[in-house]
């Protein structure tokens, strides 16, 4: 493989770190209080808004049921406000970070709905307060299921991350389909899979790896 | 006899329920049910006092009023001389860092080592990390599982957690500590210790415990105080000795009967007929304490009726620290007999409970 074709490999493979890192940080952290927000604002729970949940759960659903190469273009109009320009690595980032928020918002809805509700009336009659209780129970204690969460949404972002190669988005996924399958270049396509499960499988060790080490439920006595 | 507890004065009371009633509306398939129905009850201060009902009876709904939990449909609770339903939120804070609280399933944080769960209510009060140190080391000491204090709750016994879940609720210096089912879910033998921590720490920090209990060998053991609870309502109320010697409610003697020692042989249980025949025997429970325990009942009771009195089952047991047995006899169900054998019994003041009749 000549030099050109590995520095473009090379290029591609940092593109996709880079939309992934961007849109899996700023997706997450928005997506995190959202996920909080839905577990907790039920009738009778911490923040109760059952209306406001239902909205922000139709919200959710709408986001996460439209094929992601439906939404890259359906949001070409917001990417271009903000970003200046509908094409490139730059402008993928944009609707990658929008399907992370409600992907990631779920996980985390259901980590912290799997908390036994035991903890929340112990933290209540201890006199916390709500907030007290996302911040010292719920978010303690969901930890090892929230690093699982990110871990899955990053493996997720990788693999969207290829489809924004329809605008421009440059990275490995691009790369592959325009060198790789347009011109016939089966070699380039082996290497952009291969470098891709590489990365698959170095976040998914390494968030395994973590969130066995926050989970402290399974000790031996 | 069991006296009304409701003449105590407010001055000595840790907690008063006044009237309470809790109503829980229809939702979803579950149809509204009343949880507690015009319930008054006394807590006396630096006393142990149990509630016990079945499973359903409402007790479990009683005592998250005292902490505001639950808020009651009618009627006041007032702890400390403070009416709960009163309290706004930050007050309703305030009201339960001064109100400890242990659970059946100890409630304990996985991902906090067994300091940082005794801990957790201080970090909630707002308390500096050195104090919070100063305080939570003689609270492992006290529960005596201070070499524990780095590990994590996974890693300690069911009656280790639940001295942990003690240590919490101490944390903030309560004057009063709800314990919900604390002991249910372990072994008879850690439940008595466990018990034996609770009479402790009532004894050395005067602090008051009001628990709630299934268990009648909860109830016997600890407290000085019990009401018991069925469908709602109390049913029946008093200083433990006397609810156990003169229990006077079915509900209460339905759980009474589940002790050891209070059981009847099986083969006799199985004959008993509710009315006599000719030619029957009565099987009739005696239960004596004080004086009446020192005397030589049966051959007395066997000169008086003039007849042969069998004894089927009997028990000596010690309730709050006084002795009492409960011995069930029969003998002949004639009226001579048991004419001259009740008169035997209220001249020597038993206590006599006629459970049925044998052929």
């Amino acid at each position: 493989m000549s030099p050109d074709l590995l520095l473009l490999i090379a290029k591609a493979t940092l593109d996709t770190l880079r939309m992934v890192a961007i849109a899996g940080l700023v997706g997450s952290l928005i997506g995190l209080p959202i996920g909080i927000f839905l577990a907790t604002s039920g009738r009778g729970e911490l923040f109760p808004a059952p209306n406001l949940n239902r909205a922000v759960g139709l919200v959710v659903n709408a986001t996460r049921s439209t094929p992601f190469i439906i939404l890259v273009v359906a949001i070409i109009p917001l990417t271009r406000l903000i970003t200046g320009t509908s094409i490139g690595t730059k402008a993928a980032i944009v609707p990658l970070t929008i399907a992370t928020i409600p992907f990631f918002a779920r996980l985390v809805e259901a980590a912290i709905r799997d908390i036994d509700k035991g903890l929340i009336e112990a933290a209540r009659a201890m006199g916390a307060t709500p907030m007290q209780i996302v911040f010292k129970v719920l978010l303690a204690e969901a930890r090892p299921a929230l690093t699982l969460a990110l871990t899955m949404t990053i493996v997720s972002l990788i693999g969207y991350s290829a489809m924004v190669g329809a605008v421009g988005g440059g990275g490995l996924g691009d790369l592959g389909i325009r060198y790789g399958y347009q011109r016939f270049m089966p070699d380039v396509m082996l290497v952009v899979v291969v470098v891709l499960i590489v990365l698959v499988q170095l976040v998914q060790s390494a968030g395994d790896r973590l969130a066995r080490r926050f989970d402290k439920r399974n000790r031996k006595t | 006899m069991t006296l009304p507890r409701s003449e105590i004065s407010a001055g000595d009371a840790s907690v008063v329920f006044d009237a309470v009633s809790k109503r829980f509306a229809a939702s979803g398939g579950n149809a509204a049910f009343t949880a507690l129905n015009n319930v008054s009850l006394t807590v006396a201060r630096g006393s142990i006092t149990g509630i016990i009902g079945r499973s359903g009876a409402g007790k479990s709904t009683l005592i998250r009023l005292v902490n505001g939990l639950e808020k009651p449909s009618g009627g006041k609770v007032f702890v400390d001389g403070v009416d709960v339903g009163e309290l706004d939120e930050a007050g309703l804070r305030d009201l339960r860092r001064s109100v400890g609280m242990i659970f059946q399933h100890f409630n304990l944080l996985s991902s906090r080592t067994v300091f940082g769960n005794v801990a957790l209510p201080l970090e909630i009060a707002g308390m500096d990390r050195r104090a919070i140190e100063r305080r939570v080391r003689p609270l492992l000491d006290l529960v005596g599982l201070a070499d524990k204090h780095g590990r994590y709750p996974a890693e300690l016994s069911g009656g280790q957690k639940q001295r942990i879940g003690i240590a919490r609720a101490l944390a903030t210096e309560p004057k009063l500590l709800l314990s919900d089912e604390a002991t249910s879910a372990l072994d008879p033998e850690t439940t008595q210790s466990i018990l034996e921590l609770l009479r402790r720490i009532n004894a050395e920090l005067g602090l008051t415990v009001l628990l709630i209990t299934h268990e009648m060998e909860v109830v016997k053991a600890v407290t000085s105080d019990v009401a018991v609870i069925d469908k709602g309502e109390i049913v029946e109320r008093g200083h433990t000795f006397d609810v156990f010697t003169h229990s006077k409610h079915e509900t209460t003697r339905a759980l009474l009967s589940g002790l050891a020692g209070s059981k009847l042989p099986e083969a006799v249980g199985r004959g008993l007929k509710p009315a006599a025949a000719i030619g029957d025997r009565a099987v009739v429970r005696l239960t004596f304490f004080g004086a009446a325990a020192e005397r030589p009942l049966i051959s007395q009771l066997i000169q008086s009726v003039g007849a042969e009195v069998n004894i089927i089952a009997g028990t000596i047991d010690e309730i709050g620290g006084k002795p009492y047995g409960s011995l069930v006899v029969a003998y002949g169900a004639d009226a001579e007999t048991s004419g001259k054998a009740e008169r035997f019994f209220s001249e020597n003041g038993l206590v006599t409970e006629v459970l049925g009749y044998v052929a």
